[in-house]
């Protein structure tokens, strides 16, 4: 072993060809030590030789190979741009879907945890009181369901109620606990006979905002038609008589003042905020 | 190292015939992470900014305390939307650079080079003291030397922190116990943050030296072969 250190240092520069014969008298009575270093040696000699000429071809073809990263200017070029992040973000939005699991419940809190009801913000892309006239309400049920046509709050109450102190994440990046109250959107589904196979849910609104949701999320158990807001009716800036509350999903998913539902298997209107290029599925 | 070595004959300045040397330090894999990734970390920490111009704030939304007011001219995207889609689409590439090499510095063995274990720490002191305090430069023995390699490994292991955070904040139901991991949804978006500015500060730092070690050493990164390197190659 001893031997073999020596053989490496007398590679370094310093110590040059004198230590090297030096240190290959001193090993003399070794045989095996003897080899092994010439080996090294040899190695050492061995390292190729080039022209100048020939070490600046090499760079040039190694330079050469790195031309793979000039795609990444496409993204420089505007008409190329657009279409680029719109793969980029339906990419992610089937990440998202995938990443999807409808056993996963969103965390929930304690009474205590909850924000209090006038620091929930209130998020209009529009108005915050679109003007609904609550005796005239009913909620409009169209596409693939067996029993299309108008229901009412009493109706969609009449189902199991469910309360639930969830966190409610903004695309800006706040985010609040709120407790909301309602009915489970796939109770109601099954009310109206929606057919599962149907990929959509779209929902229309009185202040004209519009989403859709994927089939998975309308039937996860957090996903509600929300009537209630901290056991208090909806108050008007927060969507009454009727929202989507949705645990899984960012806040612009969670419409307000829902006028329509309809079951589709295409979507011929994803959402408001999707049309200006947010993206479509956002999960949670 | 493993790098390999080659001698350079020919004719150099008014020397006769003189023989230089040079080290294939980066192998094109590595170069290919290096620039790809640079672009992704530009483009993510810009439109990342933009982002949280949305909500400058890691506190309440009612009442809103902005921590800074970070200017648009040093942001990517034009506004919120525009900068999620860069956002969501680099963040890809820096996922897949990320993994690409790891995997090849694991399969090609090349990690040696740069992998900062705990046999490295008594070099991290007289380096650090050459650069900060002006102490003598201890001799150089291999293609990095402590600090270095500890450098190159913190920032490979803040860029699995910029995902993983990012994850807990993109994911915070998926992956519910990542977000608790961190101390909860706002903790995420702290650590998120925090991170950013730790591999700029890196970066900053990176930079510095780029420019102190000249061109040479810039075009290592460029080609892979470093000519006449400070240190026996071999």
């Amino acid at each position: 072993m001893v031997e073999c250190v020596f053989g490496r240092r007398a590679m370094d520069p310093q110590n040059g060809d004198a230590n090297n014969l030096d240190s290959k008298t001193t090993d003399a009575e070794s045989g095996d030590a003897k080899l092994a270093e010439a080996k090294i040696v040899d190695a050492d000699n061995l390292s190729p030789k080039v022209s100048q000429r020939r070490f600046r071809q090499m760079n040039r073809r190694e330079l050469l190979k790195l031309t793979p990263v000039i795609a990444l200017g496409a993204f420089a070029i505007p008409a190329l741009r657009e279409p680029l992040l719109k793969q980029g973000l339906r990419f992610s939005d089937w990440a998202s879907g995938t990443l999807f699991r409808s056993g996963q419940l969103a965390p929930t809190f304690a009474d205590s945890a909850v924000t209090p009801l006038e620091k929930f913000p209130v998020n209009d892309y529009d108005v915050d009181d679109p003007g609904v006239i609550f005796e005239n309400w009913t909620l409009s049920v169209s596409g693939e369901v067996q029993k299309p046509g108008e229901y009412s709050l009493s109706q969609i109450q009449a189902l199991p109620r469910i309360r639930q102190n969830t966190r409610h994440v903004c695309v800006e990046g706040w985010d609040v606990i709120g407790r909301f109250g309602g009915t489970r959107l796939s109770d109601f589904l099954n009310l109206i006979g929606a057919d599962a196979t149907a990929r959509f849910i779209t929902v229309s609104c009185a202040d004209d905002y519009y989403e859709s949701l994927d089939m998975a999320t309308a039937l996860h158990p957090q996903t509600l038609l929300c009537y209630e807001m901290y056991d208090q009716p909806l108050t008007r800036e927060h969507g009454a008589p009727l929202r989507l509350n949705i645990p899984t999903k960012i806040g612009y998913k969670q419409a307000k003042y829902l006028t329509e539902l309809k079951v589709t298997r295409v979507l011929d209107r994803v959402g408001y905020w999707e049309d200006q290029g947010y993206s479509w599925f956002y999960g949670l | 190292m493993s790098a390999a070595v080659i001698e350079i004959e020919g004719a150099k300045g008014k020397e006769s015939v003189e023989t230089a040397r040079a080290a294939y330090e980066h192998p094109l894999p590595v170069r290919l992470c290096h620039w790809v990734n640079s672009v992704a970390l530009f483009v993510l920490i810009g439109s990342g900014l933009q982002i949280f111009r949305a909500f400058p704030s890691f506190g309440a939304k009612i009442p809103q305390k902005d921590l800074l007011d970070w200017p648009k001219s040093l942001a990517i995207g034009g506004w919120l939307g525009g900068a999620l889609q860069w956002h969501l689409t680099f963040m890809w590439i820096y996922i897949a650079t990320g993994l690409v090499y790891l995997g090849y510095q694991i399969f090609s063995g090349n990690y040696r080079q740069v992998l900062f274990l705990p046999r490295d720490i008594p070099g991290v002191w007289p380096m650090a003291k050459h650069y900060f305090f002006f102490g003598a430069k201890p001799a150089a023995k291999e293609a990095y030397n402590s600090l270095q390699k500890h450098a190159y490994t913190t920032v490979f292991a803040l860029g699995v922190l910029s995902v993983v955070t990012g994850l807990a904040i993109w994911k915070p139901v998926q992956f519910s116990w990542l977000a608790w991991l961190m101390g909860g949804f706002h903790w995420a978006r702290v650590w998120h943050f925090a991170i950013m500015w730790a591999i700029l500060l890196f970066v900053f730092g990176h930079l510095v030296m780029v420019i102190l070690h000249g061109w040479n050493n810039f075009v290592s990164m460029l080609t892979g072969w470093k000519k006449d390197p400070e240190y026996d190659p071999r």
